[in-house]
């Protein structure tokens, strides 16, 4: 941060060490720099809830919201403006100032994972070296939120939601952390450009295809990830059918569509870190980050578009998958959603990551059988995507479905 | 366990109401304003932790005195009211009502009359299951089906629209027959539908039937044995899931279900103990099977004139004290009414019985030990709609 700045002041001409208030420029590079992130993340928030809206719809065989803006896209500037309008509410019995407070420890822990979140190859806030264990560190601040609003609620179903959140995601944080170990001793570092940098453009040098145990860990970290997202089928402290609404059941207006906020931002996280451990982040095919170091002029911002692009094409996949799988799936029960991560998930992880430390020995003597492990697993990726489609079309033509991306805009 | 007391509405001590804890257990009141209790009914349920030790239906919130009302309006007055016994479907309780007065008449209606009425009924029992297997599957978490279910149960309204005019509360039935003939080309919208119908259901069986999480969910939970089925006077799905094949379309023919074909799924554990949950779930799903079976038999074998209506005195008047009972089987399985003619135009006694009355009994004794997310599946998978309950 302080170095970038440093270079376009250098850039223009001057030498900011000479200056006597150089420690102000930093703070303001520092606020418009948060100012740029915190809106980043709110806006995809607020995108994704349309986006969510208009993919259960189709999902559901209905419109969805498509009256404000094109295909109804700015549905979501219009529910902010009413949020941020309506009563802010809070109960009689409630304790008031846990009550006031819970959205913004929500809030917190959620916009400091954007801190060393990348976006492309030069894009990131700080690209620290503990980056994926500052990311782990900061999400727990979301369950203390989750935590904070349930009980000052005092409302039974707010705190039934808390205590399943609270258990849900610190279970569900060992195994996400221990899938995201093996790609961190894999690149051998914490820092998650490195991680990406460690990895490739083409699908058969991402981290996902290395070996058995990170093909593994990649499903486990998404599992969990769900889990720590509270989404579906892991949405237990949210469930409306159980829990009226789970944790913010009490809360209205501005407060209510932060939970909202944190939720759907969540979705850009957690799909950005897997894109990032296990998918080659924003590596382009064919372009080694040494010589994407070397590249100057136009051809630089080319490739940087490029990355960026690259990036959040897979990031916004994943996003959709998560859509996908909240309007497809049930929800599982409380005791079933404890002994899937205690019972398979912890106990995978952990010989997962004892497999990757035997596996990198093995292959640093016989380098010819981490590729051949590399092009098995790609094969069966390929063919897994390839028997999904087959499958899709069989089940469309069963039911004399078509495909319709015309009608009912 | 201490037993748990059932709160009265005191109002002199209000202490009751805001009671939170029953012996260290915490006491939490789910309803009546619940988004998964199916109307407007209250759980009374003694947990610790996500264990419930005891739920109990607090049943009573949507009492309209229906049954009284029935003794203050004349026979054919009363048609109306009856839709609103059950309103998801009202069809089956107009029939009861008719057959009762015309057993009291002790009259005849025409053939095409009564095949209307069975086309309705089924129609009605499609629409019906729809609501039930797609809410339980919204009760389970997965939304999807509901709309898919709803949206089925959408071209159902249309035809009984068409048909009566109404969309949920039909009045479609008179004393003595029905009140419409089928409109001209009803019977290849009807038979269209099926062909789609039948289609949907093989997809919703993809969707959400044998999907692993819902099977997980809802196998060996809440099982209930053929002997407590019985002796809980279960009805309809609920009763044939446990096994116990007893229909009484079958058992206790009446109108022109003799001359149908069809079977009646019965409840077998496939993926887990009988009488499960997920078996009453399928139950419901093959039942709409059936249904369609029903549907293409009663449109080939339809008389071709046009009487629907049978010979009913203007003002219906009987001796008093004449009594008759009518048994049907309602989308909530034996549906009851018993009538006792007074001395002018109205009768001196009503009483309907219906399925998911005696379906909430059973809650009591099933819930122990279960977690509150498995109280919703359980509620749901009895299938108990408020107004039922209380009428």
């Amino acid at each position: 941060m302080q170095s970038f700045l440093d270079n376009l002041i250098r850039n223009a001409g001057h030498d900011p060490s000479t200056w006597p208030w150089t420690q102000f420029v930093y703070l303001a590079g520092m606020g418009a720099i948060a100012f740029v992130v915190i809106n980043f993340a709110a806006i995809t928030a607020g995108i994704f809830s349309w986006a969510e809206r208009r993919v259960a719809a189709r999902i559901q065989s209905r419109v969805g919201p498509n009256r404000v803006g094109p295909g109804g896209f700015l549905q979501w500037i219009a529910d902010a403006v009413k949020l941020l309008l309506k009563e802010d509410l809070v109960p009689d019995e409630a304790d008031q100032f846990l009550f006031r407070i819970a959205p913004y420890f929500m809030m917190v822990g959620f916009a400091c994972v954007f801190v060393c979140l990348p976006f492309s190859h030069r894009l990131i806030v700080a690209d620290m070296n503990i980056g994926i264990f500052f990311i782990i560190a900061v999400t727990a601040l979301i369950v203390v939120g989750i935590i904070m609003s349930g009980w000052s609620s005092n409302s039974k179903w707010s705190l039934f939601g808390a205590i399943r959140s609270a258990a849900q995601i610190i279970s569900y944080e060992i195994p996400a952390g221990m899938a995201l170990m093996i790609p961190v001793m894999l690149a051998g570092t914490l820092s998650t450009q490195g991680i990406i940098r460690a990895q490739g453009g083409w699908p058969w040098q991402w981290f996902l295809f290395d070996n058995p145990a990170a093909f593994a860990a990649f499903f486990i970290y998404f599992i969990s990830a769900l889990a720590e997202g509270n989404r579906t089928p892991f949405d237990l402290p949210e469930a409306e059918s159980e829990l009226v609404s789970g944790y913010n059941t009490e809360y209205s207006g501005m407060r209510f569509s932060y939970f909202f906020l944190v939720e759907w931002g969540n979705m850009w996280i957690m799909s950005a870190l897997a894109t990032t451990m296990f998918l080659g982040g924003w590596q382009l095919p064919g372009l080694t980050p040494e010589r994407f170091d070397a590249l100057t002029g136009g051809s630089a911002v080319v490739a940087e578009l490029a990355s960026l692009a690259l990036f959040a094409g897979k990031t916004l996949f994943f996003v959709f998958v998560v859509m996908w799988l909240r309007w497809t799936l049930p929800r599982i029960r409380v005791d079933q959603m404890m002994n899937m991560c205690w019972k398979y998930l912890v106990p995978i992880s952990f010989a997962g990551v004892l497999f990757v430390a035997v596996w990198m020995l093995v292959v640093h003597a016989v380098p010819a059988l981490g590729i051949a492990m590399r092009v098995l697993l790609t094969a069966a990726g390929a063919f897994g995507v390839g028997a999904f489609v087959v499958r899709t079309l069989k089940n469309i033509r069963d039911t004399g479905d078509k495909f319709d991306f015309t009608s009912n805009w | 366990m201490k037993p748990l007391e059932i709160p009265t509405m005191d109002m002199e001590n209000k202490e009751v109401l805001r009671r939170i804890e029953v012996g260290g257990d915490m006491l939490l009141n789910m309803g009546p304003q619940h988004p998964s209790t199916h109307g407007v009914i209250n759980f009374l349920v003694q947990t610790d932790g996500e264990v419930m030790k005891r739920a109990i239906p607090e049943v009573g919130y949507l009492h309209r005195s229906l049954e009284k009302i029935g003794e203050r309006c004349t026979y054919n007055g009363y048609m109306p009211y009856t839709d609103r016994v059950d309103y998801i479907a009202a069809m089956f309780a107009n029939q009861g009502w008719a057959m009762a007065v015309e057993r009291l008449l002790g009259m005849q209606v025409p053939k095409r009359a009564e095949y209307c009425r069975i086309i309705a009924c089924e129609l009605n029992r499609i629409s019906s299951h729809l609501i039930s297997v797609g809410t339980m599957a919204m009760d389970v978490g997965a939304v999807t089906p509901f709309p898919y279910a709803l949206r089925e149960r959408e071209f159902i309204n249309d035809l009984l629209e068409e048909l009566c005019g109404a969309r949920l509360t039909y009045n479609y039935l008179r004393i003595g027959g029905v009140a419409f003939d089928l409109p001209t080309g009803y019977e290849e919208k009807v038979s269209t539908f099926l062909d789609h119908f039948e289609k949907i259901l093989d997809e919703f069986n993809r969707l959400i039937t044998y999907n692993e999480i819902f099977v997980k969910r809802l196998a060996h939970l809440a099982p209930i044995s053929k002997e407590m089925a019985i002796d809980y006077c279960l009805v309809g799905p609920n009763l044939r899931a446990s096994g116990v094949k007893f229909d009484v379309r079958k058992d206790l023919p009446y109108s022109i279900y003799p001359e149908l074909q069809f079977d009646v799924p019965v409840g077998k554990g496939e993926v887990g103990t009988q009488g499960d949950s997920w078996d009453r779930f399928w139950c419901r799903v093959e039942e709409m099977r059936q249904s369609c079976r029903i549907l293409r038999q009663c449109l080939v074998q339809i008389p071709k004139d046009s009487q629907v209506m049978g010979k009913v005195p203007r003002k219906i008047k009987l001796t008093e004290g004449l009594e008759a009972y009518s048994r049907i089987e309602s989308a909530r399985g034996d549906m009851q009414y018993y009538v006792v003619a007074g001395p002018g135009e109205n009768a001196h006694r009503v009483k309907i019985r219906t399925g998911s009355f005696t379906a909430m009994g059973i809650i009591d004794a099933l819930s122990r030990g279960l977690m509150i997310a498995d109280l919703v599946a359980l509620i749901a998978s009895l299938d108990v709609v408020a107004p039922e309950i209380d009428r």
